[in-house]
Parts: structure tokens; C-alpha cells; sequence
């Protein structure tokens, strides 16, 4: 895991010196106002993740040129292309629901870009029957759009914006208009697929897997700015906002710590293993919480919260509690124990954590 | 692929067949009486003349009538005039339908109102206003004349002005619909893609809106071909060279009612064979 993180760093610091991607994009858009700053080395694949509305896909539209940046500076591979038309920038997209055009052919769509780049037609179309080969779809060559699976039309895509030879691929929630049978198969491909691209790929996600599976960095947008960035590996261990706990499936709480012991800012405190002070997070997994009816004698777990269920669901085969009261949270349990228990909404619950399973990072 | 295909045609047909039965019960549930002798009526009256037009032609003389030179040289004028009539519309009207789209501009709406004008305005109207514009003392035409010595009233291009004045109209406001409703973002996929905005039209959005085009064209056309009051008005009624057939029936009805009916006929004809030809494209779109 720390060779992940060693190599972002190094890539991260070779994007500042000139190649590859380095964006600080704003968009004011009356109430809204996108200010997020984005930096990428070749080869770096970096998710754009939050929530809807949060400005991502105007976010990748600014990048691609379609929208106006109000603001900040867009330079790729050395380049300013702040105010270059979205026809002459070196930028593919794939865009969410794919967008082929629906009177040509597999083939004619993927040969677009090229032809308009001032290919002949048959250069262009022998350039586009190279990348649907190497995407597996030569087969489809001759079929119409609406002929394609919703896999093999997102990969005409992705060869229609690789096959213009891009310096900055971008992908706005590729993996969204496919159901779930297929896109597992379909993000392994475009993992694969990302990982050969040698220019730098951003793609726009609220799907925290696709962002985990197909990014080595990822940037977490909330109401257009940046609240976290980092590693898959970081952001899952280290979240920072509510919204990535979430994602992630964490308890999170903000407080402040005095050596082992953190008191949170609106409630009791938590015992941790770390020693630290100042403000701090501090987060740990719902399968890390142990629930009582009765007050629990002779426990080792320093930390007891009394609290109330607010509402129960099953996450697999297990049964997910919200619990209310001293401390909010989420609690994982078997079915048998919920049952044992005799869990409903509104019974009094004393809820456990071990400090060893709860986690502190500085805030 | 094939298993997910074949299921979702599965769903679609079933949902479509209680959908449409469902859509029939109402009807034999019995119509309001003060809607149904009002539709009847109207039914009746808009098939009424047809029908007396029908019934009263001259079929034993038809060929005989239809045959003379005069009738012929109407037909032809009118299928060139209207023809030219709806290419004019297609070059400069799809542009304008497009800037009407696509783009926002100061009073663009004040604009769109302008261009449907002719859509309201009696043709004869129509055809003095092209006579004070491009008429040989017109605010245009005085200078077509001295700089050019080009003079259009009472000229067959005259008729194609005329008939493309009151056509276009229906060609704009045709693609202009289609356009609105075409997903602009497939133009800018194709921007991204290295397309300028024109190119972007022409080989992405011009093949998209094609069947909007054509139904418009068709619509223009027709419009053309029995186009009267402006034509008379403006280009006036010289046979072999103005004299359309919606003018050479009129003047016919005068002299020779035989001859009128037999030319009415003939427009009919075209009417229906082109209503035939829109069936698919424009008539069952909702």
C-alpha cells in the first residue's frame, strides 16, 4: 500500500513541473460556484467522486472546453488551453450515455475524430478499425449504435475518444448506464483498458467502487471544491467528511484529542490506541460495534455509549442498525443477534467499541 | 446480450398489448352525443367537396382535357416553380432554422414571430409586399433594375420568389421544431471530437434532423404548388411563364368548368399522393 502512495506522491510532483495535467478550474455559475484545483501526471488516472450536484461533470465539461471556465487556468503538457476551442483541444470524452452517433456505424463513429482531424477517409477508417480491434470489437465494425450492448457501445466510445489520440482522456460516469451484471465485466475491461492509456484520464464518479477500482488517485468533490484527495487506500482508511465516511462505510466523528482519549465536539468522548492531540478524526468500521440490551458488566471495551435504534436494515446478510442517542452510528450484526436481541426500532441498545478497532488521524 | 434482448422485446410487448387494449375500452364505453354529431358533421363537410369533385368529373373527356398544352404547360411550371420554390426554402431556410435553434441572440423572438408572419398573412398580401420590395420601383428592385437590369414580377422567377415567400415559413418552423428536440449534446461530442460547429451540423446534425427536413421540404412544396394569391399578385398570369395551375384553374373555372374540374383533379392527385408519401414520417408522429 505505501508503494501506492509513494508513486501518486512522485507522480503528483512530476505533474507540477510541466507535463501532464495542472488545472485550477472555476466556474461561477450564479449560485453555484465550482473552484476545484486538479493536477496529473501521464498515465495517472484520477476519479472526480461526490455526490450529484457537486460540480463534477461541469467540472470535466470545463476541461473539455464546452463549458467556460470564469476563473483559474487550465495548462496541459505545458500548454495553456484556457482559451483554446473545445474542437482543437487535445481532449477526448466519453460521455455518460455514450452519445454515438446514431446514424453511423461502429466504425464511421470511431473514425469521426480522425477524419476531422484531417485524416482521409481511408486512413480514418483503417485508424478506427485498429482501435475497435484492439478493444475487442471488431466484429461490431459495421453495426449501428442502437445494435450494440450497452458494454460494446461504451467501448466504441472509448475507442471514438481514444482514436484521437487525446493528452487528457476524460470520462463522465462511464459506468453508470450499464446494469449491474455488466458492469462488473465492463469496469474490469476499463481498468484495464485506463491502465494502458499513457496520457493522463479523469473520470467523474459518485460510484465510490468504480472510483476505488479504476483510479490511482482519488479527488472528492463536495458543493465545488475539493474537501479530500489522496490514494483509494487513504480516503478509504483516513475519510475526512461525512459524505466519504459513508461512501466508504465508517463511522466518523471530528474532535479533539488529549492523548488516548478524544472528545468529540457535540457528544461524549472515544478511547483511541493512538496518542495524539488537537483536532482529530477519529473513525471506525460498523462491524466494530458490539450491542447490549443490558448495561454490560466486566467489559474491556472502553467505550459504552448508551443509545436507541432508529432504524434497522439488511446489508448482505447482515443486519444494519442506525442507532441514536449518546453517540449516532452504525452498528453491523448478524440476523441471529439482531434477533437475540430482539432489535426494533426504538429499543434501548448500550453500544460497545474496543479502542484497538477505532482509528485517529489528525483533523 | 441475446437473453437481456429478447426479454426486454419480451416486456415491451407485453406492456404494449394491455396498454392498447386499455385504450379501446373507453371508446365502447360510448361518445358523448354533442361530441360525436358535431365530429360528423365536420367529417362530412371536409369530405363533401372531394367527393363532389369526384362525382362531377368529366371522366369520359378526362384524358382529352388533361392532354392539351396549355393544362401541360401549367403542370410543368407548376412542379418546376414549386420544386425551385422548396430548394430556395431548403438552402437559406434550414440556416435559418438552425440560428433559430441553436444560438441566442438580442430579439430572437421578435425574429422567430417575423418568420412566421407569412405563415398568417392572406398570400395577396404577401404578393403586394414583394411587388413594393423587388417590383420595378421596389425599395430592392429599382436598383436590381438600373444596377443588374434584373426584373422579377411577371417572370417564372417571380413565381419562384412569390411561392418560396409563402413556403419557407413552413420549412423553418418545420426543422426548427425538429431541431429543438434533437439532442444538442451529439453536437458537442462531435466538438470534442475535433468538429468544428460546422461540421458538427453537417455530418452529425443535418443526418440526425433529416427526416424533420424532409417533412418540411414536403410540406414547403406543397404549399408551393398551391400557392395563388401571392403568385398572381406578384408574377402575375402568363401562360407558359406564370401561369401556374391553382391560376390556370381559376381562370379555366370561367371559361370552362370541364376544363377546371379536370385540372383540380389533377392537384388532388398530387395532394394525396403526397400525404400518402408523409404518412410514416409526419402524419403518425404525436
Amino acid at each position: 500500500m505505501t508503494d501506492i502512495d509513494d508513486t501518486t506522491a512522485g507522480s503528483v510532483a512530476e505533474g507540477a513541473h510541466g507535463d501532464g495535467l495542472d488545472a485550477r478550474l472555476v466556474v461561477d455559475r450564479g449560485s453555484f460556484r465550482l473552484d476545484i484545483a486538479l493536477r496529473a501526471a501521464p498515465g495517472d488516472v484520477v476519479a472526480l467522486l461526490g455526490p450529484n450536484g457537486a460540480g463534477k461533470t461541469t467540472a470535466l465539461r470545463a476541461l473539455a472546453g464546452l463549458v467556460p471556465i470564469t476563473g483559474g487556468h487550465l495548462r496541459l503538457d505545458g500548454t495553456a488551453l484556457d482559451r483554446t476551442a473545445p474542437e482543437s483541444r487535445p481532449v477526448g470524452v466519453v460521455f455518460q450515455d455514450y452519445l454515438l452517433f446514431p446514424h453511423l456505424s461502429a466504425l464511421d463513429n470511431v473514425a469521426f475524430g480522425p477524419r476531422c482531424q484531417g485524416a482521409t477517409k481511408a486512413e480514418a477508417r483503417a485508424l478506427a478499425a485498429t482501435w475497435l480491434d484492439r478493444l475487442g470489437l471488431a466484429e461490431h465494425a459495421g453495426a449501428k449504435p442502437r445494435r450494440l450492448s450497452g458494454g460494446q457501445a461504451q467501448r466504441v466510445a472509448l475507442a471514438r475518444a481514444l482514436a484521437t489520440s487525446p493528452r487528457l482522456l476524460l470520462l463522465d460516469e462511464p459506468l453508470a448506464a450499464l446494469d449491474a451484471r455488466t458492469r462488473l465485466e465492463v469496469r474490469a475491461r476499463l481498468r484495464r483498458h485506463l491502465a494502458e492509456f499513457e496520457a493522463v484520464a479523469v473520470l467523474v464518479t459518485h460510484d465510490p467502487l468504480d472510483a476505488m477500482v479504476l483510479a490511482d488517485r482519488l479527488v472528492v468533490v463536495e458543493h465545488g471544491r475539493v474537501v479530500q484527495e489522496g490514494s483509494p487506500t487513504e480516503i478509504a482508511r483516513r475519510p475526512r467528511t461525512d459524505y466519504i465516511a459513508q461512501l466508504v462505510g465508517l463511522n466518523l466523528y471530528r474532535g479533539r484529542a488529549e492523548g488516548h482519549t478524544v472528545r468529540l465536539d457535540d457528544g461524549p468522548a472515544i478511547t483511541t490506541t493512538e496518542d495524539l492531540s488537537g483536532p482529530v478524526f477519529v473513525a471506525f468500521p460498523p462491524s466494530a460495534v458490539t450491542l447490549h440490551r443490558d448495561r454490560p458488566t466486566g467489559s474491556s471495551a472502553r467505550n459504552l455509549w448508551r443509545c436507541e435504534v432508529a432504524g434497522l436494515e439488511t446489508h448482505g446478510d447482515q443486519i444494519r442498525a442506525d442507532l441514536a442517542g449518546e453517540l449516532p452510528l452504525a452498528a453491523d450484526l448478524t440476523t441471529v443477534a439482531a434477533a437475540e436481541l430482539d432489535l426494533r426500532p426504538g429499543a434501548p441498545v448500550w453500544a460497545t467499541v474496543k479502542a484497538t478497532q477505532t482509528h485517529a488521524y489528525p483533523a | 446480450m441475446t437473453r437481456l434482448d429478447e426479454s426486454g422485446a419480451a416486456a415491451r410487448t407485453s406492456k404494449g398489448g394491455p396498454r392498447r387494449r386499455g385504450a379501446r375500452a373507453p371508446g365502447r364505453r360510448g361518445v358523448p352525443l354533442p361530441l360525436l354529431l358535431p365530429g360528423i358533421v365536420a367529417l362530412a363537410f371536409l369530405l363533401l367537396p372531394l367527393l363532389a369533385l369526384l362525382v362531377r368529373a368529366p371522366w369520359g373527356s378526362l384524358p382529352e382535357l388533361l392532354s392539351s398544352t396549355e393544362v401541360w404547360q401549367a403542370l410543368q411550371l407548376s412542379l418546376i416553380t414549386a420544386t425551385a420554390a422548396t430548394g430556395v426554402s431548403l438552402v437559406l431556410g434550414v440556416p435559418l432554422a438552425w440560428l433559430l435553434a441553436r444560438t441566442d441572440f438580442p430579439g430572437r423572438g421578435v425574429v422567430r414571430a417575423l418568420v412566421t408572419l407569412p405563415l398568417v398573412l392572406p398570400p395577396v398580401v404577401g404578393g403586394v409586399a414583394l411587388l413594393l420590395a423587388l417590383g420595378r420601383n421596389g425599395v430592392v428592385g429599382q436598383w436590381l433594375d438600373s444596377w443588374f437590369g434584373i426584373t422579377l414580377p411577371f417572370t417564372t422567377t417571380g413565381v419562384v420568389i412569390a411561392e418560396a415567400f409563402v413556403a419557407m415559413p413552413f420549412l423553418v418552423i418545420s426543422v426548427e421544431g425538429t431541431l429543438r428536440a434533437a439532442d444538442p449534446r451529439f453536437e458537442e461530442a462531435a466538438t470534442t471530437l475535433g468538429a468544428s460547429r460546422f461540421t458538427a451540423f453537417r455530418r452529425v446534425t443535418l443526418p440526425l434532423i433529416a427526416p424533420g427536413i424532409a417533412a418540411g421540404a414536403v410540406l414547403a412544396w406543397a404549399r408551393a404548388l398551391g400557392e395563388f394569391g401571392a403568385t398572381i399578385t406578384f408574377a402575375g398570369n402568363f401562360p407558359g411563364r406564370t401561369q401556374t395551375m391553382p391560376l390556370a384553374v381559376y381562370l379555366a373555372l370561367q371559361n370552362d368548368p370541364e376544363a377546371a374540374i379536370a385540372l383540380s383533379l389533377v392537384l388532388l392527385a398530387v395532394s394525396i399522393a403526397v400525404l400518402a408519401g408523409l404518412r410514416d414520417r409526419w402524419l403518425t408522429t404525436p
